[in-house]
């Protein structure tokens, strides 16, 4: 569970949850876990960043799989946790090992677990945004488009430039504001230009970020993980909006 | 030249208020980066070649003495030069040695980036020379008196608009009713004003992409041809470069050529691929009377072997600054200094110390971008962590930063203190915010909320949901 679904949106956890049960998967949240240390990573942090890393080590240690809604994180576990323990050969081992172990959640249900369809109420005309991470360290691409694409109410838009960051990059959005603004207001003008309703990532990071720009910005354009509408879980409200926009509110 | 990149973040504030600037990377941004998707998709073999130019270069880097002294011993066998500088100055020096001793007026130049890193045209016109650039770009950047903003094109942050009215400034013996508004009318200016200097030109100066070991030989490529009447015309040619451009022989040169232009323009090749071996031989019609090569280290061989010695790789195509969203943001002079984009925020901090150019590898999302077309595949994200730890280390990021990082890692180090204390967090922010779905402002998040808004978070947090469903067997509704 990523730090930012558990804090900020635990519908997409639970979106994810259902979506790997339906396929036929047992699934265990360890609540050993808190976050993938990924943020002191990028700081240059390493003493933080290692301690957490040991411990996600052991939080996740003996399970087949370890799959995260989120490019970004699966991508901190999956290929810099390996380089972190360089001079301890046998944590490495363990890193090496949890490594190829972990997936992000949508390339993992069609990769591994074959799906090749899902089911939603959802309608109405989509967009995608490409997370780095996702994108480029995770191969994630194809495999979301493909569930979407299952889906008979859903129209996708494609945006031009879908691969381009969006701005967010965890701290960098707040330590270079003015460049990160530039970056999303370049995004959102993307967005908005396909005419599509809802704009779907695998990140919540890039989703708040680029929520938070359409909202300031006055867009009607409405944000979710891309999960929840593979999942059909859409009755929380959209990313920023108030509980009338869905009908109804969690809890 | 003098660095600011220091400041840098009031240099990103003009940057993003400079309509001229904004209107001119727009070109950055579509033009260059189609043209290498498609020369790469014309090519089956590409991201075969991408390996190979790696391994070539590694190759060199690791065996680099070797393979630098085969190229001097060859250079001086065909009479030519080479004079190694270990430091900026040591080099500059050199070169107006040369030129007095040729007792030069005139002199022409190529572009080269390490002659922009040496700060060199100051320097020769401080010992009274005339010193002309011949690359379009690069004249365009020395009329208005600016660094380059892009190592390939160092013209790119300058509008159309804005070299007509240069041209008009600095041509003044030209009728003043003259057209100027389409391209090919302010290369058809230059190229008249230049071609009387290159017979005035006593000196030429190049750049090198290559060196050659096998042969002694250095490699330009250029697209306006510049570069070859520079370096033939005047009596003496000079050569500055770096030690890591060295390859060990023509075919290796070749291979990393092939995925050059493509990285850079999409080219297949440059439209001139010159080739200097010493100077004016008996039987040749033309070419220069002496042969200089000043070879650069400059905190070079101090990469080797270390953290950053796979920077020493690069070949100066640009596709990473091509594809980097924070260059187009805000353009190259807001780095600082000579290098931009990806490639500068790992270089700089090495060649002008990491006090200066800290916030260089900072400012970076680590999209990855860069690294995905880099030809010589740097792993430049990587190594601007590097930067950051070695930052972190000593010190020098700033203190909220780190504040903040330790509470962080206090409470993440912690689950059940971690989900005590989120979980307080996040309902009382839902209780707050839940009818807006998002906060206008937020203390303490200014840099996020100046620009948008923040969403509200949910409520109860996915521990505390996903722990009372595991206690009574099903999920809260
Ligand atoms: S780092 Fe790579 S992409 Fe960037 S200029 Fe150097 S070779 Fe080209």
């Amino acid at each position: 569970m990523t730090c930012l679904v558990d804090l900020m949106r635990p519908s997409v956890g639970f979106a994810a949850v259902e979506l790997l049960e339906r396929a036929g998967c047992d699934v265990e949240v360890p609540l050993s876990q808190t976050c993938c240390g990924q943020p002191a990573y990028n700081s240059g942090d390493r003493a933080h960043a290692e301690a957490i890393a040991r411990q996600v080590i052991e939080a996740f240690a003996g399970f087949d799989y370890v799959v995260a809604p989120s490019g970004s994180c699966a991508a901190t576990i999956k290929h810099h946790y390996p380089q972190m323990f360089a001079d301890d050969p046998d944590l490495t081992a363990k890193a090496e090992d949890l490594a190829a172990r972990t997936f992000e959640l949508v390339s993992f249900l069609t990769d591994v677990c074959g799906v090749t369809a899902v089911s939603s109420d959802y309608r109405g005309s989509v967009t995608y945004h490409d997370s780095c991470s996702g994108l480029r360290e995770m191969g994630v691409q194809n495999q979301p488009r493909q569930l979407l694409a299952s889906l008979d109410g859903v129209d996708l838009v494609e945006m031009e430039e879908s691969d381009v960051c969006c701005g967010f990059g965890g701290t960098f959005c707040v330590k270079y504001p003015q460049i990160s603004n530039k970056m999303v207001s370049e995004k959102a003008k993307r967005i908005e230009s396909t005419g599509a309703e809802l704009l779907l990532a695998g990140d919540l990071g890039c989703l708040m970020n680029m929520a938070g720009k359409l909202k300031r910005n006055g867009s009607a354009v409405q944000a979710r993980h891309v999960a929840e509408v593979l999942a059909n879980r859409l009755d929380d409200p959209a990313i920023a909006q108030p509980p009338s926009s869905a009908g109804q509110g969690e809890g | 030249m003098e660095s600011t990149a220091h400041a840098f973040k009031d240099n990103v504030t003009t940057a993003l208020h400079d309509a001229n600037l904004q209107q001119a990377l727009g070109k950055v941004r579509q033009g260059f980066i189609v043209k290498r998707r498609e020369a790469a998709d014309r090519l089956p073999e590409f991201e075969a070649l991408r390996d190979q130019a790696r391994d070539i270069k590694n190759h060199t880097l690791a065996h680099l003495d070797f393979y630098l002294e085969a190229y001097e011993k060859k250079v001086t066998e065909q009479g030519g030069q080479v004079h190694w500088a270990a430091t900026a100055e040591e080099a500059r020096d050199k070169i107006v040695d040369i030129c007095r001793a040729a007792d030069a007026k005139v002199v022409t130049k190529g572009k080269s980036m390490i002659a922009e890193e040496i700060a060199l045209n100051a320097h020769l016109e401080e010992a009274g020379l005339d010193v002309v650039e011949t690359d379009l770009g690069e004249y365009i950047i020395q009329l208005r008196h600016e660094p380059p903003s892009h190592i390939i094109a160092p013209a790119v942050h300058v509008t159309k608009k804005q070299v007509e009215a240069d041209f008009r400034q600095y041509h003044a013996d030209l009728p003043p009713e003259r057209h100027l508004d389409e391209p090919w009318e302010l290369v058809n200016e230059a190229r008249q004003v230049l071609r009387q200097r290159y017979f005035q030109a006593d000196v030429g100066i190049t750049g090198a992409n290559f060196l050659v070991a096998e042969t002694g030989s250095s490699i330009i490529v250029t697209n306006e041809g510049n570069g070859d009447l520079t370096q033939i015309l005047p009596k003496v040619h000079i050569v500055i470069t770096s030690i890591e451009k060295v390859v060990p022989n023509l075919d290796d040169a070749m291979a990393i050529l092939r995925v050059l232009a493509r990285s850079a323009t999409g080219q297949e090749f440059s439209t001139y691929t010159t080739l200097s071996t010493g100077p004016k031989r008996a039987e040749d019609l033309d070419g220069p009377e002496a042969y200089h090569v000043i070879l650069l280290d400059n905190g070079r061989s101090g990469m080797l072997g270390g953290d950053f010695a796979d920077m020493l790789r690069c070949i100066r195509c640009g596709a990473c600054i091509n594809h980097c969203p924070v260059y187009h943001a805000v353009g190259g002079h807001a780095y600082g200094w000579v290098y931009p984009g990806p490639m500068g925020s790992v270089l700089t901090p090495n060649l002008i110390g990491v006090e200066e150019a800290g916030h260089l590898p900072n400012a970076s999302t680590f999209c990855g971008r860069c690294e995905s077309v880099c030809p010589m595949r740097i792993p430049l994200p990587k190594m601007m962590r590097h930067w950051r730890e070695r930052e972190f280390e000593r010190h020098l990021s700033p203190k909220a930063v780190r504040w903040g990082l330790s509470l962080w890692a206090f409470f993440a180090r912690r689950p059940r203190l971690y989900g005590w204390a989120t979980g307080m967090a996040m309902s009382l922010m839902a209780a707050v915010g839940r009818k807006n779905g998002f906060f206008e402002r937020l203390p303490l998040a200014g840099g996020w909320t100046d620009h948008r808004a923040f969403p509200t978070p949910q409520g109860r947090t996915f521990r505390a949901q996903w722990a009372a469903r595991q206690r009574q067997g099903e999920e809260p509704s």
